[in-house]
């Protein structure tokens, strides 16, 4: 099968230097000179996206301005047969946007424009280089925003967040962006228009925007998107819980999902963490606490202060040490301050970090962080939690000095022992940053070869010469045998005539 | 211990695969009318039945596809949740009703689609068999999941051509502790602006129901939410029997308008589904219409002609599906984008590469 693989060898110089020749010569032909880069000190600045750990040169960089200008490189390099890496902001955290040694990285940075703005039917137009923040911005004045807050949502874009299906903290109540995008507008690696989803509410034929959505610039390339915009609440408040035992602010996660309630947030930090947060911004964080959970309710403030009383009893009967509630916007934006800071706050306390992104179920909270302790003395690297709890996502960060191969080496084996636990506890290995190439290995775990193979033949269906960002998201047969791990098997669950529950 | 009921559906795609026989994935037929017609062997998925596991406080339920509905939501509303989008139950021969499985192959979503999501949105993994009879388990039975490609969602409303739904774990959410309906006397014009208007407000609002003149709202949240809207929106309350009765029997298609749509279709009518942006004007069409979702979808029970209909759900950004009708000569499904259409093929053969699952049941050429 015609399988895209990342080049496991450097290509060499001369077949570089000529292959560069080719692609450049026929991109000059479709792009003005401005938007075109091939000298290695300007696609250099290209050369990896958050994640810093791996890099690669581009054989050059594109930069068009149109619609009709991406449909044109995409024609050239579907010619050529040379791979498409679509490339945002570049604050993708799993590799998704690393470069291909042989390919054409396509920037659609110009992509900026806001189209249109509808509070009418609650929708924005936008082209795929708006930043995530920028929309709740434009949408404010008439009273709405876009819910999914990525903690990157300063700089990051919505075609990044269309590619990798980003979440953020206010999940669980108002869903990921595949819930809050009608349609999204792109072009075939043909280069070709095409439409998924629409403004409507649902299409003629096969349901393709949850393909597209998360499939980390495989299948598609995004140039527009129509995004729902919700209405603001009328009143967020926050409780800040602190618990002196990891398994009762677990349990504490459980019961008020079983009391019935849906927080607008609920966010777990472990002890290290949050010292590391309290030294950055000074919030006023339980230090003593082993967990702490910052649990929001919104929405009228009738609504609020029932749910707020509802939390603080099921909090305080699962153990809770102390319990604050927020009493102005001001306040509640310091609880989250540290939160939001947990990645900041870590790259301030080591060189480096590795943010690991994998998801449990909710109720495996406690035995996930106790394992990752127990990891801590198995490689003897130190790691910060974070968890979107009410998710049951976990932003393990794993601190680490890149300059000794040796920590970086351990580093990887322990991110590698967290996402194989995971998939063992009945998670997956990545909830919301996608699998890029950091966690192609983990994808062996979590999938078997067959199931593998028909994501392949997805990706065939809508690119079959692979050269849609090829090597990302899913592992070949090879790399699967020569990285040794075992798949966590799944099928159906056995027995459902016992009642479980 | 074998699995008896997935061995025997295993063997069956098997068979049908060596001998080149195509089957028509049934569960209880309750859909019998939708789609364009059944073709192939039977293949009733009813003996894979069963709740797997439902663990309240992960808000997750994983069900073997041939569970009747009734079933699966029956024992969700033990534990006090539920299946927020209203799925809707049409009659089956069995009286069971229909089965989850046959609800995620439809992908059809009652009342309150516009404002909790549709089937999809609560889709967490699902299991299928491919058409090389191979049990493939994609998403899984966490919240957010970014592993892979999404194919556990692709098969919602797939129509059954990608394979066979074996098991699916869905997301569930607690009932709403509260819930009130309001009538307003109304025009379609009036009714669609205060819908939009409303939409734009931090409102419980649930569903929302337009016909001759007359707008039905459901409020549904925490009890003072749902009071303080119900004071500010005024209207007059419907007594909550009543009401309950009203939002089953639209979502069933059981209730005046949907009767006296059937009674059309059996005339030589057609009854429409119209999925259009909430803001579209009316249109204006000949026939009876019933808005719901708030704007977003509308029945129309007319007998002009399929062309017309699909033209104006077009001009507005919208698409008409031919929902029920004696004659489906005129497509079902609007028809798709040039490379819309091949990737639709694409994907067929991706899954089914001999075209053995539901042949043509969503697109006349498509696997047959």
């Amino acid at each position: 099968m015609n399988a895209p693989e990342l080049p496991t060898a450097v290509p060499a110089a001369a077949e570089r230097a000529a292959r560069q020749r080719d692609v450049v010569a026929a991109l000059q032909a479709v792009l003005p000179a401005h938007a075109l880069l091939w000298h290695a000190e300007d696609t250099t600045p290209y050369e990896c996206d958050g994640l810093t750990a791996y890099r690669e040169r581009p054989l050059s960089v594109a930069l068009p301005e149109t619609e009709a200008q991406v449909a044109a490189v995409l024609k050239v390099c579907h010619a050529l047969k040379v791979p498409v890496v679509a490339r945002g902001a570049g604050t993708g955290l799993s590799g998704g946007a690393l470069p291909h040694a042989l390919g054409v990285t396509l920037s659609l940075a110009k992509f900026n424009k806001i189209l249109g703005m509808d509070p009418a039917s609650r929708t924005a137009v936008v082209q795929c280089g708006v930043r995530n923040l920028a929309i709740s911005e434009a949408a404010a004045p008439h009273g709405l925003y876009y819910a999914p807050d990525p903690s990157s949502q300063i700089a990051c874009t919505i075609g990044g967040n269309v590619a990798e299906n980003s979440g953020g903290v206010h999940c669980l109540k108002y869903g990921l962006t595949l819930h809050n995008v009608l349609r999204v507008r792109g072009l075939t690696i043909e280069g070709e228009v095409v439409e998924f989803g629409s403004e409507a509410l649902d299409v003629p034929g096969l349901d393709l925007l949850p393909i597209i959505v998360g499939s980390e610039g495989m299948l598609a390339v995004t140039t527009e998107v129509t995004v729902k915009l919700v209405p603001k609440p009328l009143l967020a408040r926050c409780i800040m819980a602190s618990f002196d035992d990891i398994r009762k602010a677990g349990d504490a996660v459980a019961a008020i999902i079983a009391a019935g309630i849906i927080p607008a947030g609920l966010e777990l930090m472990d002890k290290p963490m949050t010292a590391a947060v309290e030294d950055f911004v000074h919030a006023g964080y339980d230090l003593k606490a082993e967990a702490i959970l910052l649990c929001e309710s919104d929405g009228t403030p009738e609504e609020v202060a029932e749910e707020i009383d509802r939390m603080l009893d099921v909090l305080a009967g699962a153990g809770a040490m102390r319990m604050e509630v927020s009493k102005d916007e001001a306040q509640r934006l310091k609880f989250w301050s540290g939160r939001k800071n947990a990645f900041p706050a870590s790259g301030r306390i080591s060189p480096d970090y590795m943010c690991m992104d994998s998801t449990i179920p909710r109720k495996k909270l406690a035995d996930i962080l106790l394992a990752i302790q127990d990891m801590e003395r198995k490689y003897d690297l130190k790691c910060c939690n974070v968890f979107h709890a009410g998710d049951g996502n976990l932003h393990p960060l794993i601190l680490f000095d890149a300059n000794d191969p040796d920590q970086l080496h351990r580093c990887e084996l322990f991110g590698a022992d967290i996402l194989e636990t995971s998939v063992r506890m009945g998670g997956t290995v990545t909830g919301e940053h996608g699998v890029g190439v950091e966690k192609l290995g983990s994808m062996c775990v979590q999938f078997s070869p067959e199931e593998r193979e028909q994501m392949f033949a997805v990706k065939r269906a809508f690119d079959p010469d692979g050269l849609l960002n090829p090597g990302k998201v899913i592992p070949t047969l090879q790399r699967c045998a020569e990285g040794g791990k075992m798949h966590v098997k799944k099928g159906l669950l056995p027995f459902p005539e016992l009642e479980r529950f | 211990m074998t699995d008896v009921a997935l061995q025997a559906l295993t063997d069956r795609v098997r068979d049908a695969r060596a001998a080149r026989t195509p089957l028509c994935i049934r569960g209880a037929g309750s859909k019998d009318f939708y789609g364009e017609a059944p073709q192939g062997t039977l293949l009733d998925t009813r003996g894979l039945s069963g709740i797997s596991s439902y663990e309240p406080t992960e808000l997750v339920v994983t069900v073997r596809a041939g569970t009747p509905l009734a079933e699966l939501e029956a024992a969700l509303a033990g534990q006090g949740q539920c299946l927020p989008f209203d799925p809707p139950r049409f009659a089956s021969g069995d009286g069971q009703g229909g089965t989850v499985g046959g609800m995620v192959a439809a992908g059809l979503a009652g009342p309150s689609r516009a404002t909790v999501g549709g089937v999809r949105d609560y889709v967490l993994g699902a299991s299928v068999l491919n058409g090389q009879a191979e049990l493939l388990s994609f998403g899984g039975t966490v919240m957010k999941n970014v592993a892979g490609y999404d194919v556990s969602r692709l098969i919602v409303g797939s129509m059954g051509v990608l394979g066979l739904i074996c098991e699916v774990s869905l997301k569930v959410l607690p009932q709403a502790p509260a819930t009130q309906t309001l009538r307003f006397e109304m025009g379609e014009t009036a009714a669609l602006a205060q819908l939009n208007a409303w939409g734009g407000q931090p409102l419980p609002l649930s569903a929302s129901a337009w016909w001759d003149g007359m707008l039905v709202l459901r409020l549904a949240g925490a009890g003072a939410a749902v009071a303080a809207a119900a004071q500010r929106l005024g209207g007059e309350t419907i007594e909550p029997a009543l009401a309950a009765a009203f939002w089953t029997g639209l979502r069933d298609h059981g209730d005046e308008f949907f009767v006296g749509a059937a009674k059309a279709v059996d005339g030589g009518a057609t009854l429409w589904r119209l999925g259009l942006p909430s803001t579209a004007p009316p249109l204006g069409l000949s026939g009876q219409q019933m808005v719901e979702w708030g704007g977003a979808q509308r029945w129309l029970c007319s007998p002009m002609p399929a062309a017309k209909v699909r033209e104006a759900a077009a001009a507005v950004g919208g698409h008409a599906t031919l929902f029920r009708g004696l004659d489906k000569s005129a497509g079902v499904f609007a028809p798709l984008s040039a490379p819309l259409a091949r990737i639709h093929r694409e994907l067929k053969r991706a899954f089914d590469p001999d075209g053995i699952f539901n042949p043509g049941r969503l697109y006349p050429g498509l696997g047959s």
